[in-house]
Order: C-alpha cells, then structure tokens, then sequence
C-alpha cells in the first residue's frame, strides 16, 4: 500500500456510522436519488441472478459479476442526458443497465436468447445498445476507451458527452495512455471513468501499478482528475457532474478515479482466495447499496418511500428474470446473419 | 491523365465536400500534406474540423474512428506506412470489424482505413509489408487494393461510401504512375475486373501486381495469350469472375507480393479447385521467398515478383508442360 492513494485504505476508510456522520444536512433527497438507489438494488439482483442463473447452465461461457461497483455507472449516468454516450467493459451488466437498457433484454442476452438486447449473437462481454447511447462493451481490457474516445469525437459536434468505463487493469494499456494524450490535444468531450476495484483478474493493482496512483497520472496529460470514493453514490454523481459540465461547455476531458470493490471475484470460476479476508470484511461493511439507503433516510426520506423503491427492484427483476427464460433460442434454420452491412 | 496519388487526394476532396460526415485524419496528413504528398492541400480547403493531424498513435487512431464512425461519423483514417497496422489491430479486428454483427445489426461502421504498403522501395522488412493479408480471415472487414489512378479514385470513393469498415491498400510504388482519369464516379467493392483479355493463361493479382502482369503479358504475347483479372479486393473475393476466366484459359497463376504461406493467392487457388477442377490444366503460384523482405536493392529486387519474375514463371512453366 506504500506510496499508493487510496480513499479508503482499503475499506479501512469510513465505516458505515463514519459514513453516516459525514453526511450533509441537505433537503429531503429528490426522486432521482430516490430511482439510482432502485437502479443500483436492479443491477445487484442482476448480477445475483446471474450468477444463480450460471450455476443451473443458463448463462454460458464465462461472465464478470460487478456486484459491489452499483454507485459508479449510476454515479455517472446520473451526470449524464440520456443521449450522451457511453462504452463500457466486460463487467458491464451495471453499465448497460445504469445507461438505461431493458433488464429483460440484458437477462435474455446473458442466456443466449433471440429476445436479447443483441439477438443472442453478443453474449455477457460484449453487449450493445445504440439506442440508449452504449455504444458498446468490450471484452479486451481497454477497448471501451478507444471506442468512447471515438465516440467524443462525434459528440463534439452534438452537444454531448462520451463516457469510458474501465478497471484499473486498463490503465496500463496502450488504449489507456493513446486515448488520454489523444482526447487532451484533440479536446474532445471525453469522461475516462476508472472503476478501481484494486484487483485486475488475480493481480493486486499495487502489484503492477508504477506509481500506484492512477487519478495522478492525467496531470502528465495536462487533463483534470479526481479520487472518488465510488462506494459513494452522492461524491460519484458530484464528480461525474464537474466532469460533464467541463467536457460539454469546455472540451475538457477528465479522468475520475472511482475507487470500489467487487463482492464476487474475477469472472464464474473465480473464489477471488488472493483477497485477504479482513480486506473483504472492511469493504462488504462499505456495500455502496447499505450506504445509499441508510444516506437516504438521513436525508429525509421516508421508510416506506424506500421499502416502495425496492420492493420495485425485485419486482422489475424477477420480471426481467421471467421474460428472458421464456424466450427462444434463436433458430440456426432461420438466422438470416450477413457479413456485411448492405 | 492523372497520377495515381492526384487520384487519392481527389477522391478524398470530393467526399469530404460531398458529405459533411465524412472526416479525415492522421499521422502528417493535414499541415504537412502526408509524408507520400498525397493529401496536400485538403486541411487548407476542409480546415481543421474536417482534416487534422494526430499524435503518433495508431490504436488511438483506429479506435476513435471506430467509436466515431458508430456514432455517426465516416472517418478515413491514414495509417502511414502498412506495416504499422499491427498496432491498431485490436480496435480494427476486435471492434471494427464485429460491430455490425454482434450488435445485431443495430448500426454500421463506416470508416476507411488508408495506408501505403509494397516493396521495391528500399524502405527494409518493416516498412514494405503488404498488411491485407494479415486481415483476410476476418470477417466483416473489407480490403481494397487499387492498381491505377482511375481504380484508385473510384474504389477510394466507393470506400467512403460504404456502410463497413474497409482497409484501403495504396502501393508506395504506385503514387507517381499516371495514367487514363476515371470513367466511373465509383467503382462498387468486391468486384474484379479482366484488365486485359487472353486465352491461354490467367493471371490472377492485385495492386503493383496488376501493371506488372499486364507488362508480362505485353512481353509474352505472340507465344501466349494472358488474360490479366484485377482482384480489386481481397474481401470479398470475387471468384466467379476468376472462374469464368479460367474456364476459357484453363491455367492459372496467382501473382502475390507476400509470402504464399497464409497468402491470399492460395485462398484463390483453393477456391478455384473446388468450384472449377474441370477447368483447370494448371495453377499456380508466384509468391516471394518465406523470409522477410530485404533492404539491399540486389536482394530486394530479387525478392519481388517483378514483371521479369512473371514472364520467367510463365515460360518455365508452359514449356516444363509442354516437354
């Protein structure tokens, strides 16, 4: 840990009661805060059922839980208008589902269902959803970078905002260090959000970190940056808020350092044994999902507006869950795929 | 008559005027005009929103057209020298060239990716590769290789125009040959075209290859009679019209300035005996050696599969058959 920044050593940081001191004695909190926190409760529900759906042989291949990380993507798209972009990774059933896509048509995607938000042709890694802005996410570490970089060029034109989702895995590939240095010259609209969950596959981020200290290395890029604490839904929005405003009014582009954990581990076959287990402890004590509620309430918020919200989530959930099974497999005998696009 | 690097710079000018889409950048391309001088000018007329300068980046590069061209703009990018595409291979193999299927058809990619490649020029191993190739089993990627100014130009527009992302191969020892200006606006992708009609003989090629087999065919005519197919690209692959050829000749020879290991020449060859055995006489291939390629002029020179390699071939060949 010498030498790295961190919010939190680890989770030895703000304890749920510290958590709950430091909050501000604002209004009773608007709707919105209201929905994230029924957003975040979907994306959790989610990726348990998938994980539950995984195990009976529903979801295939391999797929990467991000139970835990709920407070960036809906931090984020917070910030965001639902037209703006957004590219997220291989860990992305809570970037798509914070963006806005269908929990029915992601669920279906994840089981290989011709009612997938991709046919089926896409599978957990790789999903895409144009019309709510995803712009796609990428199974190779970094590529959701590249693509959001891209996509900043356009949304240069529009008025908009392009957002890349990544791990700290990818702040040392070459995506990482070309598209920072890419998005300051060409002063693109850009939000580099790192989801710094300390752990790239199996590895220690501090392992394989120079410097270990990622939000430090935009200064080398002349580009803005800031640690979040990305267990905090309000510090997330609040910086992804600065970010957007300098990146739609400015073309400023901004790297956000969100430090978070996830409760499974790398991908299906992973028991996560290299996280010591006083290490895990501290950081399931921070469940972003714990903070928000119990931040709610301090804010005014009513119990039962709460229970209303989550009873929601299951709700929509078990729905999604209902509606994907349900579906077809797509038919060899009738898919009508082309290489090209006419 | 036009010189084949008038042609590149012409086609892109008219698209970008054409198209309010369509954006143009790389390394050296906008205040400096490209290190072949093949794009001066253009950020004079277009200005820099249109035509722009990058650091010396390719992933950045080929991933920021992707990520524009799926967001609505149609990038041309340039990559400067061919061989330096095995450094955006992820965004262009990986993203690029998957979108439109994984997506499940929710939308296109419309960019074109230019760069120089080919020997002959002293440029050593790394500099004179021929990158098509490297990317032909990839499907949803097309790749184009022109022969001529007038190619040049119509199938560089009908690049720009297409839906899907496209490798535009441009033939360093092409840029200063002049030649007839285009008859056509654009000339449709995946289609080739019988540059000279023969006989006795096909030959089969691409880009430099195509001059350099109609130039044999000059040399050998009166003993054989070559009928010369421009493949025009290398995805799609058009073998009908190598098939209708060779159903008339009966031989076959692929010319290929690249190694014949993994090579396209022998995609065409094996696509010829499946469909047309019946047909066939003959065929083979003309390839360089499996090395890489060589900075001496004696040793380079050697190495292509020049004009002289191809009436070599040829003869040895027909009279091997004939004794």
């Amino acid at each position: 840990m010498e030498g790295s920044r961190v919010t939190s050593d680890i989770g030895a940081g703000p304890s749920v009661e510290a958590a709950r001191a430091a909050m501000p004695a604002e209004g009773p909190p608007d709707r919105r805060w209201l929905d994230a926190y029924g957003r975040m409760l979907l994306i959790r529900h989610f990726e348990n059922e998938m994980q539950r759906l995984f195990l009976k042989g529903e979801v295939h291949g391999t797929t990467h839980l991000a139970a835990g990380q709920e407070a960036v993507p809906v931090g984020v798209c917070l910030a965001l208008e639902p037209d703006d972009y957004l590219a997220g990774t291989y860990r992305g059933h809570g970037h798509a589902l914070a963006k806005g896509t269908d929990p029915a048509a992601l669920a279906a995607e994840m089981l290989g269902r011709a009612n997938g938000v991709c046919g089926g042709r896409a599978g957990s890694m790789n999903i895409v959803d144009l019309e709510h802005g995803l712009v796609g996410c990428y199974g190779i570490v970094g590529g959701s970078i590249g693509a959001a970089t891209g996509a900043a060029l356009t949304a240069k034109r529009q008025g908009r905002v392009a957002v890349a989702m990544f791990g700290d895995g990818a702040t040392n590939q070459a995506y990482f260090h070309e598209c920072m240095n890419f998005a300051v010259v060409h002063e693109l609209p850009a939000i580099f959000v790192c989801e710094n969950n300390f752990y790239g596959e199996f590895t220690p981020m501090q392992k394989v970190t120079g410097g270990r200290d990622i939000a430090a290395r935009a200064a080398a890029y002349g580009m803005d940056s800031a640690l979040v604490d990305g267990n905090d839904l309000w510090a997330v929005e609040e910086a992804a808020r600065a970010a957007v405003g300098r990146a739609r009014a400015e073309h400023r582009p901004t790297l956000l350092e969100c430090q978070t954990y996830r409760h499974y581990g790398h991908s299906k076959s992973d028991p996560a044994t290299y996280r010591p287990k006083e290490e895990v402890e501290r950081w399931l004590a921070r469940d972003p999902l714990t903070l928000t509620r119990e931040r709610l309430l301090a804010l005014g918020a009513s119990e039962d507006d709460v229970e209303a919200v989550e009873r929601e989530a299951r709700t929509t959930m078990d729905r999604a869950a209902e509606a994907a099974l349900a579906g077809p497999y797509p038919d060899p005998a009738t898919e009508r795929a082309t290489e090209f696009a006419p | 008559m036009i010189e084949f690097r008038d042609a590149i710079r012409d086609a892109l000018a008219e698209e970008i005027e054409r198209d309010p889409a369509v954006v143009f950048f790389g390394e050296d391309v906008a205040a400096p005009g490209g290190v072949f001088a093949v794009t001066k000018g253009l950020h004079e007329r277009f200005g820099d929103e249109r035509v722009f300068d990058t650091p010396i980046s390719e992933l950045a590069l080929a991933s920021a057209a992707y990520g524009a061209a799926v967001t609505g703009l149609r990038p041309v990018i340039e990559i400067m020298f061919g061989d330096f595409m095995a450094l955006p291979m992820d965004s262009l193999v990986n993203q690029a060239s998957k979108f439109w299927y994984i997506s499940n058809e929710q939308g296109t990619v419309p960019l074109v990716v230019r760069g120089a490649v080919g020997g002959g020029g002293r440029f050593g191993a790394i500099h004179s590769q021929m990158h098509g190739t490297w990317f032909q089993g990839i499907p949803g990627l097309k790749i184009v290789a022109p022969s001529s100014p007038a190619e040049a130009k119509g199938l560089l527009k009908a690049s720009i125009r297409d839906d899907n992302p496209v490798l535009f191969l441009e033939h360093k020892r092409l840029y200063s040959v002049k030649g007839p200006d285009p008859e056509e606006e654009v000339i449709p992708l995946g289609r080739a075209r019988v540059a000279r009609a023969g006989r006795d003989l096909t030959i089969v090629a691409i880009s430099k290859g195509v001059p350099d087999a109609l130039a044999a065919a000059d040399e050998l005519a009166g003993d054989v009679d070559v009928e010369v197919i421009d493949l025009r690209t290398l995805r799609p692959l058009d073998v009908a019209t190598v098939l209708e050829s060779v159903a008339k000749t009966n031989r076959l020879l692929a010319v290929e300035e690249g190694p014949r290991t993994g090579g396209w020449a022998a995609g065409v060859l094996g696509a010829v005996a499946q469909e047309g055995l019946h047909d066939l006489d003959d065929a083979w291939i003309l390839a360089t050696d499996e090395t890489p390629i060589p900075y001496s002029p004696t040793l380079e020179d050697a190495f292509m599969p020049s004009t002289d390699a191809i009436v070599g071939a040829v003869r040895s060949r027909l009279s091997a058959a004939a004794a």
